[in-house]
């Protein structure tokens, strides 16, 4: 089972989580913190998997993740998850976020925060994989889209919001961090 | 175009996102934050009602807010509004807040419920979807009280579209996890099962994981999906890869879903059918033949995927262990992988390795690796890597290449990161003792283990080398000749010190004869270690030298001198200045003949299971340690005097002999399942207890003195046959007292027990009495006789240490005619008998009901009534239970609430107890809460026993 997922940037700032067992809010933050000070100091060539850290688990929990870029995205799991077969559903995962929101970047990730989770519903059910195929996955997203767009689409005014935040300096965040694609051009996607 | 309309959001949300990212500092971003919160919260409250569209938009900032790591404490009515909306967006929100930010308690649940069933029944497959995957993801109770009737229903139908399936199957499978009573497979079970079959492969995908789960908890039931799942691999893996279409990923065909069909094998044994075996063995090496062709493609994620099946497979194969062939092929492939490039694929080769290594067909293949892995653990960059490394090492590890591996082990300790130091120093030790052919071998390894990694030894393993040194002449001489060498070192770490003192102590004389080391020199040697040590080591060292002046009467006068001045006599230390001034009137006072015996040298332990390899196990979960290593623990486990659970289940009931004046003191081998815990001067076991971690003090303590210097106490009376297992009827027997204190416990045609017994607090007294219904005279062991018709009596005094689960043991042997009689009861201690009731109204006992509500800490049963439902024979049980009766609490009168707080000697644990009989089903309903679940789980499953 898939305890919690955690997306968080190079500086630790939490972009998605998403736990399938309850914990209280500031363990939640205690978690996430743990995770980022585990997985920042590693390598990048190192193994993706590590021991589960002291608050989520023990030994019978491993964290799996993949860094892409200036992101993280860490899956904490169980023992009855193939290790392999998770790091594929993270690909599986960000590939998606890829088509989906066409070169997907990390402000994608903050200013479609529900999106992010909507597409996330459509791989991973209560901690559970509940679809791998990615068309499929593009599908139900596609469909929640034309939902929305029949609903009355509202003004484009933030979609022009976005595009003023991407074009402005901002020197602590890298801008167009862009995370792949699925013909994997890959300029940067991690060796691994 | 996007499948995502970045367009279409919330300008509001868009622009609050800019802010905070426009904050220069923490302070900004915290005020912005909280001015933002006070707007939502005035709007929320205000008078003008919101449309949909604006409370969408505050829920999604509120969903923002938390992500930053705020708390959220309002907005969830909001978004319970939110899930009757006509409108998808609105409702998608609501129910995305729910699952973020609702837990399974809260008070929201029924209105969220009452929205689910609505969307449940609107026949709208994408409400549908969004209704179970809230329930999947809150995943309460009493969602599943609710739902847990519809779901599997929704799941079979036929008409059902196959996404909605796919969320059914795993909304049960949640449901099931958080309330297995609830959910009630029954007559769904073949048609789950299959789901194995069905077109849609996504439908199988979110099937394999709910039929997985219950397989594991009902193999019988669902054994038939073995066959399915075996055909379904077999066509997935013989497929070619454009057959799958859209599930073929990166040219593999379906990896997902043939890993967990793979998984889901593992529940199982090898398919007794020869055709599906066949079917299925021809798949596995199809997988094995397919890793050594060479890639369809270069992509990472294509090899990834065929090995993530590969790995399955080879799990698989190990849990069968039963085909030779295929296990060396295994063991050869995970041997490429050692050295592969890819740091993920040699960290699972050794991970896998390690189950490998257990296996006897195996075992022998995988230590011709022993070269590549001990290379790992050297140069690997990775310490997850070189921690499996080590592992699979200790994995491998026999009488052969023992010596090499526990060398390199301790080379590697050196420089090993300090988070896996203490595991490996217990593997070291374990090891080095399992393996040990010669002991100086052995005390050599665990010094160099002491000097290089002394911080890490914990006390278990000094305590073992002393153990081993002392039940084994043959060493006891290198061993005094070593430590004396060891603390020559200008500076050695205190557990050497500790080791030195009482292997000196004992054996100093061994070594005496060299003027080298001449008794003063080797006094002088340890007294220079005297002032940096620790009060408990200090206190060791005292008695070192007390135990010199007999063994060399010439240091008498330094030593005494020693001992009498101020920083020893008048040390501010109680446990020191006790043992200088006992030590000096000791030594000044008794003859020779006297000190000799008092000074006696140790008796031999007995064999016992290793501390040390209890506490790697309590340490890392039997995961770790290979299966053989713990059988072989359990193995000698058995030896010993109540240590053989110690590892997995610590109950602590100490029963301590109390009544030596009793004719009876001596009839017994009593045994108690736990460990004897409390310091009890006389008793048998205190000596091998030294070892334990509940047991009293060690050595260097002063609650044990008289262990230290005296000699054997008589635990030999206790006889030589191991007790019987206990009587197929002791559970029974054990039930019967759960409600009463008195009673008769046991009777056969030749003895009758009865038993008293009072508690109260965490203590209780408990008398024994055993009544000889022959006419003839029990004899020996028995000691005194007991004769025909009499009747003697035992007392036992009780404590409870903490809460437990297992009662414990009352072995009774004795000789009637010729025939041994060897008789195992569990002694009718029980948890509750440490009840003190409660007192409480109405509202407390609601409020504290409330309060305990995590699910662990609540144990529900629902049982048939075995005897006639009497309102006053159920309250005459509750109140022999020990905790209150609570009139007037539950609005229902026909149900019995109770309170009251379990007292044990480490902490009160209180319970609240709700029974609903249910006259018209013959049924109750019995739920505890207590704030500790082992408690509540054990008096749930006494109490289901009673009614």
């Amino acid at each position: 089972m898939i305890k919690a997922i955690l997306i968080f940037n190079n500086h630790g700032k939490p972009r998605l989580i998403r736990f399938y067992q309850y914990f209280a809010e500031d363990m939640q933050q205690q978690i996430i913190r743990e995770t980022f000070h585990l997985v920042s100091k590693r390598d990048d060539n190192v193994c993706n998997f590590l021991e589960g850290g002291s608050l989520i688990g023990g030994s019978d929990y491993k964290l799996i993740y993949r860094h892409y870029a200036t992101l993280y995205f860490v899956f904490c799991v169980d023992s009855s998850e193939s290790e392999l077969g998770i790091l594929d559903l993270i690909q599986v995962f960000v590939e998606t976020l890829d088509k989906c929101f066409e070169n997907v970047c990390e402000l994608d990730l903050i200013f479609h925060m529900d999106k992010v989770h909507y597409i996330l519903q459509e791989v991973v059910m209560g901690g559970m994989v509940l679809e791998t195929n990615m068309n499929e996955i593009v599908a139900q997203v596609e469909l929640q889209t034309r939902m929305e767009k029949s609903e009355g689409g509202l003004s484009a005014a933030p979609a022009r919001a976005v595009s003023a935040v991407k074009n402005m300096n901002l020197p602590e965040i890298p801008r167009n961090i862009n995370i792949g694609d699925i013909n994997i051009k890959v300029p940067n996607l991690s060796p691994f | 175009m996007p499948a995502v309309s970045k367009g279409d959001g919330m300008r509001g949300l868009a622009v609050f996102i800019s802010d905070i990212r426009n904050c220069k500092s923490k302070e900004a971003e915290i005020k912005r934050i909280n001015k933002e919160l006070a707007n939502i919260r005035s709007k929320f409250k205000g008078d003008k009602a919101l449309d949909g569209y604006s409370k969408k938009k505050y829920v999604c900032k509120l969903l923002f807010i938390f992500l930053l790591g705020h708390d959220i404490d309002f907005g969830h009515m909001e978004a319970v509004n939110l899930l009757s909306s006509n409108k998808y967006t609105e409702k998608q929100i609501g129910y995305l807040f729910i699952s973020v930010l609702v837990n399974s308690n809260s008070e929201l649940i029924r209105l969220i419920n009452n929205a689910i069933k609505n969307d449940l029944a609107s026949r709208n497959p994408t409400f549908m979807c969004l209704a179970l995957h809230c329930i999947a993801n809150v995943g309460s109770r009493e969602m599943a009280e609710a739902f847990a009737g519809e779901i599997p229903r929704i799941l079979v139908a036929g008409d059902t579209m196959d996404s909605v399936k796919q969320s059914a199957a795993l909304c049960l499978l949640r449901l099931y996890k958080t309330s297995p009573d609830l959910v009630l497979m029954g007559e769904w079970t073949s048609r789950v099962v299959h789901l194995l079959n069905d077109q849609h492969m996504g439908v199988v995908t979110a099937a394999i994981s709910l039929i997985t789960c219950l397989s594991q908890k009902n193999p019988d039931e669902f054994k038939t999906c073995v066959s399915l799942a075996v055909s379904r691999l077999s066509r997935i893996v013989s497929s070619a890869s454009t057959d799958l279409q859209d599930y073929t990923y990166y040219f593999v065909p379906a990896p997902w879903l043939s890993c967990k069909l793979l998984r889901l094998l593992q529940c199982y044994p090898p398919p007794e059918d020869g055709a599906v075996k066949g079917r299925l063995v021809e798949c596995l090496e199809t997988i094995l033949n397919k890793a050594q062709e060479p890639p369809k493609s270069k992509k990472v994620q294509h090899s990834n995927a065929k090995n993530a099946i590969l790995f399955e497979a080879i799990s698989l194969i190990i849990h069968y262990d039963s085909e030779p062939n295929l296990l060396v092929r295994a063991c050869n492939q995970l041997g490429q992988f050692l050295q592969h490039r890819e740091t993920n694929l040699r960290y699972l080769a050794l991970e896998s390795m390690c189950t490998l290594a257990s296996s006897e067909f195996s075992h022998e293949a995988v230590k011709t690796h022993i070269e590549t892995v001990i290379n790992a653990l050297k140069t690997e960059r990775d310490v997850s890597v070189r921690q499996r490394a080590a592992d699979l090492l200790y994995a491998m590890c026999d009488r052969s290449n023992a010596k090499q591996i526990v060398a390199e082990m301790l080379s590697y300790l050196e420089n090993a990161d300090y988070s896996i130091r203490e595991e490996m120093v217990l593997k070291v030790a374990i090891l080095a003792e399992k393996y040990a052919v010669d002991y100086s071998w052995y005390v050599d390894t665990i010094l160099n283990l002491i000097r290089i990694a002394g911080d890490y030894v914990s006390e278990e393993v000094w305590y073992r080398v002393i153990q081993i040194v002392i039940n084994r002449d043959d060493v006891q001489g290198y061993a005094a000749k070593t430590v004396f060498e060891a603390l020559q070192a200008p500076a050695c770490h205190e557990n050497m010190v500790k080791v030195g003192g009482y292997i000196l102590g004992e054996f100093g004389n061994l070594i005496a004869g060299d003027p080298r080391s001449s008794p003063l020199i080797q006094f002088n040697l340890l007294h220079s270690k005297f002032h940096l040590c620790s009060v408990p080591t200090r206190a060791l060292l005292l008695s070192a030298y007390i135990k010199f002046i007999n063994l060399f009467p010439e240091t008498k006068p330094t030593i005494q001198e020693v001992l009498r001045s101020d920083s020893q006599i008048r040390n501010s230390d109680v446990e020191l200045q006790q043992r200088a001034v006992e030590y000096l009137k000791l030594s000044s006072i008794a003859s020779t003949d006297v000190l000799a015996t008092v000074l006696e040298e140790m008796p031999p332990f007995p064999e016992r299971e290793s501390s040390i390899l209890a506490k790697l196990k309590k340490k890392k979960g039997p995961g770790a340690v290979s299966v053989s290593e713990l059988e072989d623990g359990k193995r000698e486990g058995g030896e010993l005097n109540g240590g053989g659970e110690r590892g997995s289940d610590p109950s602590a009931i100490a029963a301590s002999n109390a009544s030596t004046p009793s004719p009876s003191a001596d009839l017994l081998g009593l045994r108690s399942a736990a460990p004897i815990g409390s310091a009890a001067p006389s008793a048998g076991s205190l000596l091998v207890d030294v070892f334990s971690e509940a047991g009293p003090a060690a050595p260097s303590s002063g609650a044990n003195d008289d262990n230290f210097l005296s000699s054997a106490p008589s635990s030999s009376s206790l006889g030589s046959e191991d007790p019987a297992p206990p009587l197929p009827e002791s559970d029974e027997l054990l039930n019967k007292f759960v409600c009463k204190n008195n009673g008769v416990l046991f009777e056969n045609q030749l003895l009758q027990i009865g038993i008293k017994s009072e508690y109260r607090q965490n203590l209780g007294r408990m008398y024994l009495f055993y009544g000889n219904k022959t006419s003839v005279q029990f004899t020996k062991p028995v000691e005194p006789l007991v004769e025909g018709g009499a009747q003697v009596q035992q007392v036992i005094n009780i404590e409870c240490l903490t809460d437990f689960s297992e009662a414990p043991l009352l072995n009774i042997k004795f000789r009637y005619g010729g025939a041994l009689q060897n008789i195992t009861l569990k002694l009718p201690v029980t948890i509750n008998k440490f009840f003190q009731p409660t007192e409480m109204a109405s509202q407390d006992f609601f409020q504290r009901w409330k309060q305990l509500s995590l699910p662990q800490q609540e144990a529900q049963k629902i049982f048939k009534a075995n005897n006639a439902m009497d309102t006053e024979v159920l309250k005459a049980k509750l109140l022999g239970l020990g905790s209150a009766l609570l009139e007037n609490v539950d609005p229902n009168p026909e149900n019995f609430v109770c309170a009251g707080v379990i007292q044990t000697k480490a902490q009160q644990v209180g319970c609240l107890l709700r029974l609903e009989p249910n006259a018209q089903a013959q049924m109750y309903r019995l739920t505890l809460r207590s704030s500790k679940d082992s408690v509540s789980k054990r008096l749930c499953e006494l109490l289901a026993e009673q009614f």
